[in-house]
């Protein structure tokens, strides 16, 4: 059944629409979700069949949304807010990293329906102002990134790692940030500015 | 990801209505909504039970009582957990990362899927997400499965540290379902794989795990978690042991040892547990129990190093629970 031709077909055709970001359509929302659509024709629709009420970055939004959407998803794809990146999507990288209601989570292995009420904070949301977070400039003074897509991801969980406390040392710190990756091996700098930041207070 | 239907759970009656109905039970997600997306879960219906009342951890004459819904952080760095049972926050702490640990409930993180690669590849062989398909890891890259408990079809690992903490414990596992309630042992939730890989736990349909209780005792005190894998942090195991000693007058009195990563469920390492009995708190004890632990492993073609390395960290966890330098 895997292999057939049909099924990867309509599975491959699927995976593209949902990577253009096709705009939801209008329909009326519910917290209980419609049943699933089984008709293979049908699955390439995203259907918005629920409603979410979430604060993003100190704004309070209603959200019509697919009950399969990721939180990672929702801010990308349908709020635009790319600064939260999609690195694995499977939970091993921490490039999606985001503050739901204070902690730190994978925003790519949650569902946006499961968090009604919450608090959501992204990299969009630190600074004030012309004002960049304190860590967000400890990142730059401490040249923290090569490429910089994990860097969101970074910070947000750095944020985290101080405010539980566990930025102590560089060896707490490195055990306390390994959920987030860095391709480029910038892991002196992040250190280095986790620690700064964390000392700053 | 293949369509379903979302609901949120009001009540422990409704979610376990619902999921005698064909439902899924979704807390934390951290393994579901990975492998819905992988297309390797597809459930048609998900019963969120995050809004139910079981995520209080409470410490009581009876012993500590963990919510099932309680995060894997919230145990970890709880007072109650770490002045009773402190083997349990220091297994919670070696797994995962602190991201997955916020998301992560205690009841998902028993019946969390196996990590073999093949389960996850839709085009492999593997009798657990398609019975009768056969086991491609057998034959194949199988350096992190398992030395005991495997059967021809299927020899992947339990990954779980905090249930290798558990069974160690002796903890008791309490679920609710349309029946009512009933308890029983952590370590009885799990099966081993025989001709029925696919078939991994033993709740009943509907069942609801509520809560895990960890009796108290002596051996709490003198408990450690050991863990050795490829990377220092954020990496499943391939051995560990959990290891529990009631030592009075530097004599051990009693011993509880379980293994990680090396078995198709946590693994209770119940011979070494006896051979420890009455003997003093020193290395020479250590060794000769140690030696009992790799009694009749069948390492596959890639893991053959796991049983060497069983037996070491059997010793080294001991020496860390006694206090051995």
């Amino acid at each position: 059944m895997e292999t057939d031709g049909g099924a990867a077909k309509w599975r491959r055709r699927r995976t593209l629409q949902g990577a253009t970001g096709v705009a939801p359509l209008a329909a009326g929302g519910d917290t209980m979700a419609a049943p699933a659509a089984t008709n293979p024709q049908e699955e390439n629709a995203v259907m918005p069949n629920a409603t979410v009420e979430l604060t993003i970055n100190g704004q309070m939004q209603r959200l019509e949304v697919d009950v399969r959407t990721s939180l990672l998803d929702l801010l990308r794809e349908q709020l635009q807010l790319s600064g939260t990146k999609k690195g694995c999507n499977q939970g091993a990288c921490g490039a999606c990293t985001i503050l739901v209601n204070g902690q730190r989570v994978d925003a790519c292995l949650t569902l946006a329906v499961m968090h009604n009420g919450a608090q959501i904070t992204t990299i969009e949301g630190l600074a004030s102002g012309g004002t960049l977070h304190p860590l967000q400039a400890a990142f730059i003074e401490h040249d923290a990134f090569q490429c910089g897509y994990c860097t969101p991801g970074q910070i947000l969980s750095g944020i985290a790692c101080i405010a539980e406390g566990h930025a102590g040392s560089p060896e707490e710190i490195r055990a306390w940030m390994s959920g987030n990756i860095c391709r480029c091996g910038a892991y002196p700098g992040i250190v280095a500015a986790i620690t700064d930041a964390a000392r700053g207070g | 990801m293949i369509p379903f239907a979302y609901e949120a759970a009001r009540s422990e009656r409704d979610a376990i209505a619902a999921a005698l109905a064909g439902g899924r039970y979704i807390a934390g997600g951290t393994t579901l909504i990975d492998l819905m997306r992988e297309e390797v879960e597809r459930p048609e219906r998900l019963v969120d039970i995050n809004a139910l009342p079981l995520r209080s951890i409470t410490a009581g004459p009876d012993g500590l009582v963990l919510g099932a819904l309680a995060r894997m952080a919230e145990v970890a760095a709880h007072p109650a957990v770490l002045a009773a049972q402190p083997l349990i926050a220091e297994a919670l702490l070696e797994g995962a990362s602190p991201q997955l640990r916020n998301m992560a409930s205690i009841g998902g993180n028993l019946l969390q899927r196996v990590r073999c690669p093949y389960f996850r590849t839709l085009d492999a062989a593997c009798n657990k997400r398609l019975p009768g398909s056969g086991c491609a890891a057998i034959n194949g890259i199988n350096h992190g499965h398992a030395i005991f408990g495997t059967s021809e079809h299927c020899v992947a690992t339990h990954p779980s540290d905090l249930a290798v903490a558990l069974v160690a414990l002796d903890a008791v596992l309490l679920v609710q379902g349309s029946g009512g309630e009933r308890e029983f042992p952590v370590e009885a939730l799990f099966r081993l794989p025989g001709d029925t890989p696919h078939l991994e736990h033993t709740l009943l349909p509907g069942e609801l795990i509520t809560a895990v209780r960890v009796p108290h005792g002596p051996h709490a005190r003198h408990a450690r978690y050991l863990k050795v894998r490829d990377r220092a942090s954020y990496e499943f195991a391939l051995v560990s042991v959990a290891a529990a000693l009631d030592i009075r007058d530097g004599v051990i009195r009693g011993a509880r040892l379980a293994a990680g990563g090396v078995a198709t469920k946590p693994w209770r390492l119940r011979m070494v547990e006896a051979a420890l009995i009455g003997r003093a708190v020193e290395d020479t004890a250590f060794r000769r129990a140690a030696d009992l632990a790799t009694d009749g492993a069948q390492p596959l073609s890639g893991n053959g190093f796991k049983v060497e390395l069983l037996r070491r960290t059997v010793i080294r966890a001991l020496e860390m629970a006694g206090e051995v330098p």
